[in-house]
């Protein structure tokens, strides 16, 4: 699955046994793609000594504050973090 | 002595030598003698990365203040403007520059561990590894910035960026007013760490004049 810049989308609210880059923070949180960077191998397999492969698509994801953390004030501020592929799904 | 028989000391070099760093130092021994790792090819990697400093940054960031055709390649392509101006972007992927406006202010943080361009602007600084930096700066960015002296207009947009991943972040600070005639090594030396991070602003120049 491909993401285009500017569209929204929802990070995976999943567990992960073991090694991962997806902060806890924002799972299940709705953002928007800011850049797709390129694709880089899978720390989830790399981690262990595996060769990460097949290549995972990297994303800049970019979510308000308020989506992140509803109580926080924080205006137009917002949060970015990298996102692979296989943890970001369509919002309806 | 050790179990096994060779001929080197397995004794620390430095005094005091903390928990983790022992801890460090028995596994390299265990590479090293397993051949998964050669001692020399540490060795370097670490002469490498301690030879890095924040005036390779300070280098991209004052060629793109007086140069906007570069500071625009810099957006697009922050290791090929590394590369034009004769600096090691390091073995990292892909390194972005993010440019700091009068409406916009980003800063770097690495939640999961301490991803930071060590290539660009050398060992990270104590501050970025801890827990409290690592959790506040998301949680409570203001409040941080604030901590570091820098208080931003509440119709500036601050933008947190958590390097979860493969890519490294450098922040492209704001120019200093008062600045114009100012040349381009001159303007570098008002490119501080702190601001290539985003928890402060660039300048001012020559805090204690001799």
């Amino acid at each position: 699955m491909s993401y285009r810049v500017g569209q929204q989308v929802r990070v995976a609210e999943r567990s992960h046994d073991g090694h991962h880059r997806t902060p806890s923070y924002i799972k299940g949180k709705t953002g928007r793609v800011e850049r797709a960077h390129a694709s880089f191998t899978n720390p989830e397999t790399r981690g262990y000594g595996r060769d990460g492969l097949p290549e995972k698509e990297l994303y800049l994801v970019g979510f308000a504050y308020d989506d992140v953390w509803p109580d926080h004030r924080g205006g137009r501020d917002r949060i970015y973090a990298d996102v692979f592929e296989h943890w970001l799904e369509v919002t309806a | 002595m050790s179990h096994h028989d060779h001929d080197h000391s397995h004794e620390p070099v430095a005094a005091d030598e903390p928990p983790a760093g022992a801890r460090a130092r028995a596994l390299e021994e265990l590479l090293v003698e397993k051949g998964a790792i050669d001692r020399d090819d540490v060795r370097h990697r670490i002469d490498w990365l301690v030879s890095r400093s924040p005036a390779d940054g300070a280098r991209l960031v004052a060629r793109a203040w007086v140069d906007p055709a570069f500071k625009e390649r810099l957006l697009v392509d922050a290791r090929a403007a590394a590369l034009e101006v004769g600096l090691d972007p390091g073995p990292s992927p892909l390194v972005v520059a993010l440019e700091n406006t009068d409406a916009v202010h980003h800063v770097v943080v690495c939640t999961l561990c301490s991803c930071y361009p060590k290539a660009l602007l050398g060992p990270p600084p104590d501050w970025y590894k801890s827990l409290p930096y690592r959790s506040r700066a998301v949680s409570d960015p203001r409040g941080v910035l604030g901590e570091f002296g820098l208080t931003l207009d509440e119709d500036v947009e601050v933008r947190v960026v958590d390097s979860t991943a493969d890519i490294r972040y450098l922040v492209i600070p704001r120019r200093p007013g008062g600045t114009e005639g100012m040349r381009e090594e001159e303007l570098a030396a008002l490119v501080t760490r702190d601001s290539m991070i985003g928890v402060s602003r660039a300048g001012p120049p020559l805090l204690f004049k001799s």
